[in-house]
């Protein structure tokens, strides 16, 4: 919270500075920057999440398109005590990773690739979704989009205003005080402003990385809390650490909303100031170093790693009862399907998503019949029996 | 004069305090009720979900008449006392999950059934149905935890006792019912 204060100041700094240099009136550059502030913050209230879903790919699906997701969203949601059921989107990409978006309970969904699902058993998948449910529940997304939208303000606001100082600006102001003091502190104020416009971004920048990468911690401990059973997004995060592909359809500014850095290369340590998640090692650690589910076990876990120093859970002033794990997986309970199983329980899904029919042949092979498809009886390739092609409209 | 403006400030002070102590207690005390209402939920829909397995199961499992009534006895036993107190109604579900245990333990003998679509998607739902009937318990278990403390913890008791908050009542399931929740392992 401090630091969402911080970089609102950095905001009003920047507007002043600029109200300074450009109409020798600090409060009008205020209100410039306060009136740009308020109409992106709108524009990423009320637009943000459809934005990223449909720059992401994302197609959503109902329960009957995969059931296994679908259950286990709705357990999770139970499990956070939320009231509504937030929808669910599959994005068609081999890359492995989940997000989250919508700006309140009642207006939150959920996304994963089409390469997480087919690679994550379901506690796994289970630890993932809570995870991302914990980021609506928080109100991250909310969060996060706000603090963004303040980044891209103060980046805009210091780029435009540093050009101008520098090609145009002074000389105006220079030509309109002449008076040999009043000149000195003009330029005085100018110089400043100048530096202040180099650093603002950068810390600002800085800033909402630290932002981000605290709310991680702190999705990560409300999953474990959810699931009882950390370990579930221990490996869920080992398997994500391992694959390195890219998601085509992510940028700089939706990043933190992913359940691990989309951008994240092989070999690299993301432990320094510049990443938007923490390194996943070490998130895995303390997963595995939790010794209960309730988050003063993921504080104490996170400390531990650290050597000591500050927690990372906010809030943390009763010491609440303790809360057990979960003894066996909760896995042990059903029969999992394969790896070729669930690959191709996703691509049944997605082709539902995206309006192929199937029918059902009498030899059990099962034919998929894409949207366009012309003709009024196709041949099934096993058994050479031919099927009608009913399209329902 | 300043007297009286301690006065003011004290009283505004108490109001305060009362108001958003008593707000504070009736949304956890809403949030206890609802997370009751999300186990009911969860508890029927496996009433919902035991005639359609028994009825897929049926034309495979010949030679399980016994077991397979087990399960639509203590089904219909459960859903009967649904509306009675929270001890004898977990003493008939932990029942059930018994019986469905046992069914689920003997469907090994039957690889025909186990590659029955019908049955996989059944299964699917009935684990996940045990799950959200654990994870409805958990959430539950934590509101209640929650409101209790409010109630009992100064000074927000003060406020509790006087308007007629009572603390909540756990759901707690014996340890037995729990060691028994169906595990649908066969592999």
């Amino acid at each position: 919270m401090i630091l969402v204060i911080v970089m609102g100041a950095i905001l009003v700094l920047l507007g002043y500075f600029l109200g300074l240099s450009f109409f020798d009136n600090a409060v009008f550059g205020l209100v410039i920057a306060l009136i740009i502030w308020v109409v992106m913050s709108l524009l990423a209230y009320y637009q943000g999440d459809s934005l990223l879903l449909t720059i992401s790919g994302a197609r959503k699906i109902n329960r009957d398109d995969h059931p296994r997701l679908y259950n286990i969203v709705e357990e999770m949601k139970i499990a956070s005590g939320m009231e509504k059921m937030p929808d669910i989107y599959i994005i068609d990409d081999p890359a492995l990773n989940a997000f989250a978006t919508g700006r309140d309970k009642n207006h939150a969904s959920v996304a994963i690739t089409s390469g997480l699902l087919q690679k994550l058993n379901r506690d796994e998948l289970q630890g993932v979704i809570g995870h991302e449910m914990a980021h609506i529940k928080n109100r991250d997304v909310l969060l996060m989009a706000m603090t963004s939208v303040l980044l891209g303000t103060i980046v805009i606001l210091a780029w435009y205003g540093s050009r101008f100082l520098i090609f145009g600006g002074m000389g105006g102001s220079r030509g309109r005080h002449s008076s040999g003091g009043g000149g000195q502190a003009q330029i005085i104020i100018i110089v400043v402003a100048l530096v202040f416009m180099i650093l603002a971004p950068i810390l600002a920048q800085i800033i909402y990385l630290a932002i981000s990468r605290k709310r991680e911690y702190l999705a990560d401990a409300s999953s474990a809390l959810y699931t009882r059973y950390p370990e579930g997004l221990a490996s869920a995060l080992e398997k994500l650490g391992a694959s390195t592909g890219q998601l085509k359809s992510a940028n700089q500014a939706t990043a933190p909303m992913y359940i691990v850095n989309p951008f994240r290369k092989k070999g690299l340590k993301f432990s320094d100031l510049s990443s938007t998640h923490p390194p996943i090692s070490e998130r895995i650690r303390i997963l595995r170093g939790m010794a209960g589910a309730a988050y003063n076990n993921y504080d104490e876990s996170y400390r531990q790693v650290h050597r000591g120093g500050r927690g990372i859970i906010p809030g943390l002033s009763l010491v609440g009862t303790p809360v057990p794990l979960a003894e066996t997986p909760p896995s042990l309970k059903v029969e999992e399907p394969s790896e070729i199983q669930r690959a191709r329980e996703t691509s049944s899904a997605l082709r539902r998503v995206n309006n192929f029919t199937s029918i059902t042949c009498e030899c059990g092979a099962v034919l998929k019949i894409p949207p366009g498809f012309k003709g009024d009886n196709v041949t099934c390739p096993r058994c050479h029996r031919r099927h009608a092609v009913s399209r329902g409209f | 004069m300043v007297v009286y403006w301690v006065i003011i400030g004290i009283v505004v002070i108490v109001v305060g305090f009362f108001w958003v102590t008593y707000n504070n207690l009736v949304r956890l005390r809403n949030q206890v009720k609802n997370a009751w209402a999300q186990i009911d939920v969860q508890l029927k829909r496996r009433y919902d979900l035991i005639p359609n397995l028994v009825e897929t199961v049926k034309g495979y499992m010949t030679h399980e008449r016994e077991t397979l009534e087990a399960v639509t006895n203590a089904r219909n036993l459960a859903q009967q006392v649904s509306s009675s107190g929270a001890g004898t109604r977990a003493k008939a579900e932990s029942e059930l999950s018994s019986a469905l245990s046992r069914l689920l333990a003997v469907v090994e003998n039957y690889p025909d059934l186990k590659a029955n679509q019908n049955f996989i998607a059944l299964q699917e739902e009935l684990t996940s149905t045990e799950n959200k009937i654990s994870f409805s318990r958990q959430f539950y278990n934590d509101s209640v935890l929650g409101y209790n403390n409010k109630t009992q913890m100064f000074p927000s008791n003060f406020v509790a006792s006087m308007t007629g908050f009572k603390a909540g009542e756990f759901f707690e399931v014996t340890l037995a019912a729990e060691r028994e929740a169906p595990k649908v392992s066969f592999s």
